[in-house]
């Protein structure tokens, strides 16, 4: 399953084989795109985004001392705030400095008949994970989320 | 896998001698086929548990092993705390004490079939199940910490239980040694509307029917009966244990190197079992397991509730209950010498042998039993514990059938409508939120788990007394 066909374009994501859960990568032209659209891979692994209302939004501040430490940080804080406040998501922004991230999830309280949510995110993984810009210009982050 | 790597013990046992930091062992313990379709990710997940320090004797993966988070799901080993030994938040999991109990009717396959819909309906409809329903418990935060310290005691406490249960739950109902101040405020406000909801997944709560006797005498003392039907639920610890495994695996992942531990994975994050970190974790894992206790007696208790709306006099006596994510201090022989060990299962099932001093009286002569899931078309197991296992794996055997398709590659193979079409042609009932869930759980996804026990039967690890095939599924 991926977010676009168009496999030249740099903000985009995929889900990646894992024996028991699922692997979300993303990619994006910056680590804020890529951290984006890697949210929106984690929301795809539950439902389709698409269905998801942007009534509201939820703002999210963290740090961690590695890019990949606060790419696993962030998708943790979007399934913490998902589990306590009963959201889902549909849209991200993200802004990152010196490994301080400043993010906004925006969503709506979960529809059981409208979004027939399929899993439900237990925790993002240290397993697969790296956040890399493999070239000039496109970054890749990436892991496992526990479902 | 590529079995050159292994040397052969036996038919159904493969070992890979200590290389590149590996400070013991690793053994696995399946058939050449299970080995073959098993994924190489196990292979390395195995001997990198290897390299943790304080390990005991061996790095063990059951028959079921897949590819988990650090350790493979279906890893077993213990660590010696005198001996530098680690606890390791992935050597536990995300859902902390995820486990399975079955508890007993006297109703026929014929009385339940009777009314199959109505009851599934009504049991879909009573057990919150699937992602967004919540439970009816509201906790304040004297209750979540009495809850966390009390387990399934504390729902029976509150007439969410019987008493009768505790002597067939591990540890009497209640894991010693929880402590709440460990576990964060983010972790308590995940728990507050998740008391007695089943969650999602993997998770299930299941009408079945014992169809297939094995072992007569451990099934007559289990009170297994064929043509009987039982219920038998799966699931853990909810948010809470989520909120734990994740808060922990970050400090263990960035304390590591401050403890002198060389991660081969960061995904095997532990500290010492004799540090600050590792003493909270395990008050935060404790507090975890009683509160799965804790969810799994009330899930029990409105499976109860629902029974006795259709028929009277039909009590669900509970035959046992299980945790296969878990790090629990037991003693094992080791060398002639006995031990207390941090023994972390990770998608494993304790299997104590018969005359197990844990075990309660009716069952000792006959062993642990093993509450085996299978997938929602494929059935599932009840199997004892052996007196091999305790040496072959420190008494410890498979927890299911183990994923053989990505769920990715589940939704592409499959459409939820005609798994659930399908299923009922055969005479089961799914009742899910979820089609798509459903397709991510196509019986196909998963191993043969006949092939899985038939395993760890030969490996003795435990050994078959039935076979439970499924009249209702409600899938979270």
């Amino acid at each position: 399953m991926s977010a676009a066909d168009d496999h030249g374009a740099t903000g985009r994501w995929e889900h990646f084989p894992h024996d028991a859960d699922i692997g979300v990568r993303a990619f994006g032209a910056t680590p804020e795109e890529a951290f984006v659209q890697a949210a929106l891979a984690v929301m795809a692994a539950i439902l389709d985004p698409s269905t998801v209302r942007l009534e509201q939004t939820i703002d999210i501040v963290l740090e961690a001392p590695r890019l990949d430490l606060l790419l696993v940080d962030w998708l943790n804080a979007l399934i913490y705030e998902m589990a306590e406040r009963r959201m889902v998501f549909g849209a991200f922004e993200v802004k990152i400095e010196d490994h301080h991230l400043k993010g906004r999830a925006r969503g709506e309280v979960v529809s059981r008949s409208r979004h027939a949510p399929a899993v439900e995110a237990k925790g993002a993984t240290y397993t697969e994970l790296a956040c890399v810009e493999d070239r000039p210009g496109l970054w890749r982050a990436q892991c496992v989320i526990d479902v | 896998m590529d079995l050159s790597r292994f040397e052969k013990i036996s038919d159904t046992a493969w070992r890979v001698a200590p290389f590149g930091g590996m400070r013991a062992p690793a053994i696995i313990y399946a058939s050449e086929d299970l080995m073959k379709d098993m994924d190489d990710k196990v292979f390395d997940q195995v001997t990198n548990v290897a390299k943790l320090p304080g390990i005991v004797r061996a790095s063990y993966a059951m028959p079921d092993a897949h590819w988990g988070y650090g350790f493979p799901i279906g890893g077993v080993a213990a660590f010696d705390a005198d001996e530098g030994g680690v606890v390791s938040a992935g050597g536990v999991g995300f859902d902390v004490s995820c486990g399975v109990r079955t508890h007993l009717t006297h109703l026929t396959r014929e009385q339940v079939v009777s009314v199959q819909q109505e009851l599934a309906d009504a049991l879909f409809e009573h057990v919150p199940a699937g992602v967004g329903s919540q439970g009816e418990i509201a906790l304040d935060e004297q209750g979540l910490n009495a809850m966390l310290l009390g387990g399934a005691q504390w729902a029976i406490e509150r007439g969410l239980g019987r008493a009768a249960d505790l002597a067939r739950i591990e540890e009497g109902g209640r894991a010693s040694g929880a402590d709440p101040a460990a576990v964060s405020e983010h972790a308590r406000k995940r728990q507050r509307r998740e008391m007695g909801t089943l969650g999602s997944g993997n998770h299930y709560l299941e009408v079945q029917e014992v169809a297939e006797i094995f072992d007569e005498r451990t099934a007559a003392a289990y009170g297994l009966v064929k043509g009987e039907c039982v219920v038998t639920i799966h699931c853990g610890s909810r948010g809470l244990g989520h909120q734990i495994g994740t808060e922990y695996l970050r400090d263990m992942v960035i304390s590591a190197q401050a403890y002198g531990i060389d991660l081969p994975d960061r995904e095997l994050a532990c500290a010492p079992i004799k540090s600050d970190l590792g003493q909270k974790y395990l008050g935060a894992m404790r507090a975890a397991i009683n509160c799965a206790l804790a969810n799994r007696e009330i899930i029990g208790h409105l499976a109860r509730q629902v029974f006795a709306r259709f028929f009277e006099n039909e009590e669900l006596p509970l035959m046992f209950d299980v945790s296969h994510n878990t790090c629990k201090v037991e003693r094992h022989a080791v060398d002639g010498e006995t031990r207390q060990l941090f023994v972390h299962r990770k998608g494993a099932t304790r299997a104590f042998g018969p005359g197990h001093e844990s075990l309660p009286e009716a069952l000792r002569p006959y062993g642990q039993p093993v509450l085996i899931g299978g997938s929602m078309g494929a059935g599932s197991y009840v199997l004892a514990g052996m007196e091999t296992s305790e040496r072959q794996a420190f008494a410890s055997a498979c927890h299911g059938a183990g994923r053989r398709m990505s769920r990715h590659a589940a939704t592409r193979t499959w459409g939820g409508r005609k798994i659930v079409d399908d299923l009922r042609a055969q005479g089961i009932i799914i009742k899910s939120p979820s089609l798509r869930g459903v397709a991510e759980e196509a019986p196909g996804a998963y191993k043969d788990v006949r092939a899985v026990v038939d395993s760890a039967e030969a490996a003795g690890l435990a050994r078959k007394v039935a076979f439970l095939k499924p009249l209702i599924c409600v899938k979270g």
